[in-house]
């Protein structure tokens, strides 16, 4: 298949970009847009990082030292969201434009105007969510989970913030809607399902789950900005309704949306693993079916947030041995992992690093997510610390780490730069001890029974804080290196070779493009083989 | 895997950006408005105005891009399995009322009204579980239910008729007999926004006679943002029906190429069976 580009009628042999801002704000070339996705994400690590610190600040220690608690509660709030919508979700769909089209043979997305406009709602999106910050009453302070009542008690954000989750939405609706007819559509002659990289495979399997729930977590806000305005009893008890729905729909949106945070890390993972062992992924079709069924499961077993809330003794066995049940295609994934780097030739450079720590340290995070999917024993660890180290061991070791292993992996490919590797170990090890410094101590501080969600705690906590806090900065410190780094390698560097890393040909089409690409990637369809 | 020869790569495409700018101006405006805001209506009619410059814009573009024959075999397959996922994602936000409604009639509320259970006991003693219901607070006053079997059924049968039509419509394209293709298309457009009519005549006696209103607790909530989304996507499937009748008219498509007219019938169906869904569970049951 060859591309055909059309500025107008006269005009057939456009194939350069345009010059100047305007390039970017009407472009409709998957790598523009992929770019953009990714700087418009690592901005917002920084903007969710810094909240973060102005948290890990004032828990240092016991007391109230920087800031108030209502304004701590906004941090707590804005905090999540940016990271969840605005950081780790646009940096997988900058993966996705940028990578998936080249992975299967085709000169873009099916769909590059949509494509243009699924990035474009978001930086309107977070100027809505930031604005809350200067309004009567500061941002919506009720957490990112957004219970009612309390979320309809705060000042004048809550339209703000609902609306900007529509725009969202409809942002992340559109982009996976791209992504799906892309790879159903756009495939190169022989490029079979079965044959998808596996990034591509799970970015398949995500962008599913988005168009499923994405809607109904529009549903829900939607009710509760008319709780609040229009007079409807949604979740309001003495109209009939129960704050209960609210937290069914949430999560039924919520937990289908952690793993729509963790699907594409797995195809990450799943790319470079085999390039620096030299071998292929071992059980291709199980990792296949282990990402489906993880996507299935994760639509029925929402209610594992809710044990606490109240629910009939069988929702609480359902839900118990339904999120069990996860674990198994999840330890699926983990062997074939391990079994890829068995008796591999292995190497470490930095992206094989970041890999390797995913591996283990998210396994960590899913194991302590088997121990609160036990409705009895999550009765003790709920709402508390145990739960904010769980989930962090997931997404940032998790998530974050394979969106930085990708960076690496992929940096040179699309810079056509090599990356400084003392500087990417360097970071690899401050990062790796951080992490842990920082997440591991809130493990015991949340066992011994520290509220999350809370400025000021009992004094018996503080020794666990002070290590998080120093964890946190340092954490937050050495990210700096890996904007340096990437920074460079788009300024200069040894040129990058085709296939940049050894063998890696044999591992996938965007190895057999010039570094970098050329600006419409295939225009002569591969023949895949 | 569809044809290999081209496949149409659009270059600098102006309206999106128009379009996030027109949607974030009419969403800002409404939050001002709700928020008790003097600018908040006047950002609206901004929003709106930009909006729908930004849909007569794109739309006409690609119509015009169609026309020209840019369009090959498979970026048509693009375009329905783009809208397929699109008609999917709206099924799953009404599926998130058709759950409340679900959630509060078949749990919430027997749970709240049952003497075993703890809610009862210590928060509405007194209540006695029934549907419809505005709640133990009677929030929203004395109302009745809309029954089923007047206008409710009528517009079934509306609806139910304009599915026929728009497929009669599809045959004729398909045999390539303009003036049926026309007939069944002004029957379909026509039989939509009767519909419509009489949803808003239904509303009106809702509230002017039956006390009944999106403040009468959960019944009133669930009844209209149930029936008042589906009635927007009714008028918005109507639209687009009457574009698509319009470009029949001028002899837009052929046999062979006719993606918006598929499009705007498929949407139609959909639109048809969510009315199926809240003529059993809203109205009848
Ligand atoms: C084996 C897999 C997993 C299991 C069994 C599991 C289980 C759980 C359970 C039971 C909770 C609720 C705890 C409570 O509120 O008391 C929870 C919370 C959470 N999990 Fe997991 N989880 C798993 C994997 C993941 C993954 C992969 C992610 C994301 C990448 C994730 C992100 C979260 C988040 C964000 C929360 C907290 C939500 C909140 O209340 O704000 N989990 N998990
Ligand atoms: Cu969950």
């Amino acid at each position: 298949m060859s591309a055909v580009t059309h500025e107008d009628l006269h005009d057939h042999h456009d194939h350069g970009p345009a010059k100047g801002f305007l390039r970017w704000v009407f472009t409709t070339n998957h790598k523009d847009i992929g770019t953009l996705y990714l700087t418009t994400a690592l901005i917002m690590f920084f903007v969710g990082g810094a909240m973060s610190l102005v948290i890990r600040a004032e828990l240092f220690q016991p007391g109230l030292q920087f800031v108030d608690p209502g304004f701590f509660n906004q941090m707590t709030t804005l905090h999540a969201l940016i990271m969840v919508f605005g950081a780790v979700m646009p940096a997988f769909a900058g993966l996705a434009n940028w990578m998936i089209p080249i992975m299967i043979g085709a000169p873009d997305m099916a769909l590059p105007r949509l494509n243009n406009w699924s990035f474009w709602l978001l930086p309107f999106a977070f100027a809505l969510l930031a604005s809350t910050l200067f309004m009567d009453g500061g941002a919506p302070a009720a957490g990112w989970t957004l219970y009612p009542p309390l979320v309809l008690q705060g000042g004048n954000n809550l339209p703000f913030a609902i609306f900007s989750i529509h725009l969202l939405g409809i942002s992340s609706i559109m982009a996976a809607i791209n992504i799906i007819v892309t790879i159903f559509n756009m495939r190169a002659p022989g490029m079979t399902m079965m044959k998808l990289p596996m990034f591509v495979w799970t970015w398949l399997i995500t962008a599913f789950l988005l168009i499923l729930v994405m809607p109904v977590f529009a549903g829900a806000v939607t009710m509760l900005l008319t709780d609040k305005f229009f007079g409807t009893s949604f979740f309001n008890a003495a109209g009939g309704g129960d704050p209960v729905l609210y937290q069914h729909l949430f999560w039924f949106f919520g937990h289908p949306e952690v793993y729509i945070l963790i699907l594409p890390s797995f195809g990450v993972v799943s790319q470079i693993i085999p390039t620096f062992a030299r071998k292929p992924l071992f059980g291709y079709s199980s990792m296949v079916y282990a990402t489906a069924s993880i996507g299935l499961l994760s639509f029925v077993v929402w209610a594992h947030h809710q044990y606490t809330v109240g629910m009939p003794l069988a929702g609480e066995l359902y839900f118990t041995y339904a999120t069990m049940l996860i674990a198994v295609p999840t330890g699926v994934k983990v062997f074939n992992w391990v079994a890829t780097m068995w008796k591999g030739a292995m190497t470490f450079e930095t992206p094989m690093l970041f890999a390797i720590a995913f591996v283990v340290l998210f396994t960590f995070g899913g194991f302590t997510g088997l121990m609160m999917s036990i409705s009895p024993a999550d009765l003790q660890y709920h709402d508390t610390y145990f739960i904010v180290a769980h989930f962090h061991y997931v997404l940032v070791p998790g998530a974050v780490f394979a969106l930085i292993a990708a960076t690496y992996f992929w940096l040179p490919k699309w810079t056509g730069h090599m990356y400084d590797e003392r500087l990417g170990k360097l970071h690899f090890w401050l990062t790796a001890i951080s992490v842990n410094v920082l997440f591991f101590p809130q493990h015991f501080s949340g066992l011994a029974g520290m509220p999350r969600r809370i400025p000021d705690y009992a004094v018996q906590f503080a020794e666990f804080n002070a290590m998080s806090s120093i964890g946190a900065f340092i954490f937050g410190f050495s990210q700096l290196i890996f904007v340096y780094v990437i920074i460079k390698a788009i300024r200069g560097g040894q040129p990058a070779t085709d296939e940049v890393w050894e063998g890696a040909a044999e591992h996938g089409l965007e190895w057999q493009l010039p570094s970098p690409p050329p600006y419409h990637s295939w225009e002569v369809a591969p023949l895949v083989k | 895997m569809a044809s290999h020869d081209s496949y149409f790569l659009p270059h600098k495409a102006i309206w999106p950006i128009v379009g996030s700018i027109g949607l974030t101006t009419l969403l800002a405006g409404f939050a001002n408005f709700l928020n008790g805001a003097a600018i908040g209506p006047m950002m609206m009619w901004l929003g709106a105005a930009i909006m729908i410059t930004m849909l007569v814009g794109w739309f006409g573009t690609v119509i015009k891009e169609s026309v020209a024959g840019w369009y090959s075999h498979q970026v048509e397959i693009s375009f329905r399995w783009g809208m397929i996922w699109f008609i999917i994602s709206e099924v799953f936000f009404f599926a998130a009322f058709f759950g409340a409604l679900y959630y509060t009639r078949v749990l919430a509320i027997p749970w709240m009204g049952d003497e075993d259970s703890i809610t009862n006991e210590f928060l509405w003693k007194s209540f006695e579980s029934a549907w419809p219901t505005n709640g133990p607070g009677a929030i929203g006053g004395h109302f009745e239910p809309m029954g089923a079997w007047g206008i409710p059924a009528l517009n079934t049968l509306i609806l139910l008729s304009s599915g026929v039509t728009v497929t009669w419509a599809h045959w004729g394209l398909l045999a390539n007999k303009r003036s049926q293709l026309i007939q069944g298309l002004i029957a379909t457009v026509a039989l939509g926004f009767l519909f419509v009519v009489l949803q808003a005549f239904e509303y009106h006696e809702a509230y002017t006679e039956m006390g009944l209103t999106l403040g009468s607790g959960i019944y009133g909530s669930t009844f209209f943002m149930l029936t008042g989304f589906h009635g927007l996507h009714v008028t918005i499937g109507a639209i687009m029906l009457t574009v698509v009748l319009l470009r029949s008219a001028r002899g837009h498509f052929s046999p062979e190429h006719h993606f918006a007219f598929e499009a705007a019938a498929w949407y139609w169906h959909f639109v048809d069976v969510v009315w199926l869904g809240l003529f059993i569970f809203v109205y009848w049951l």
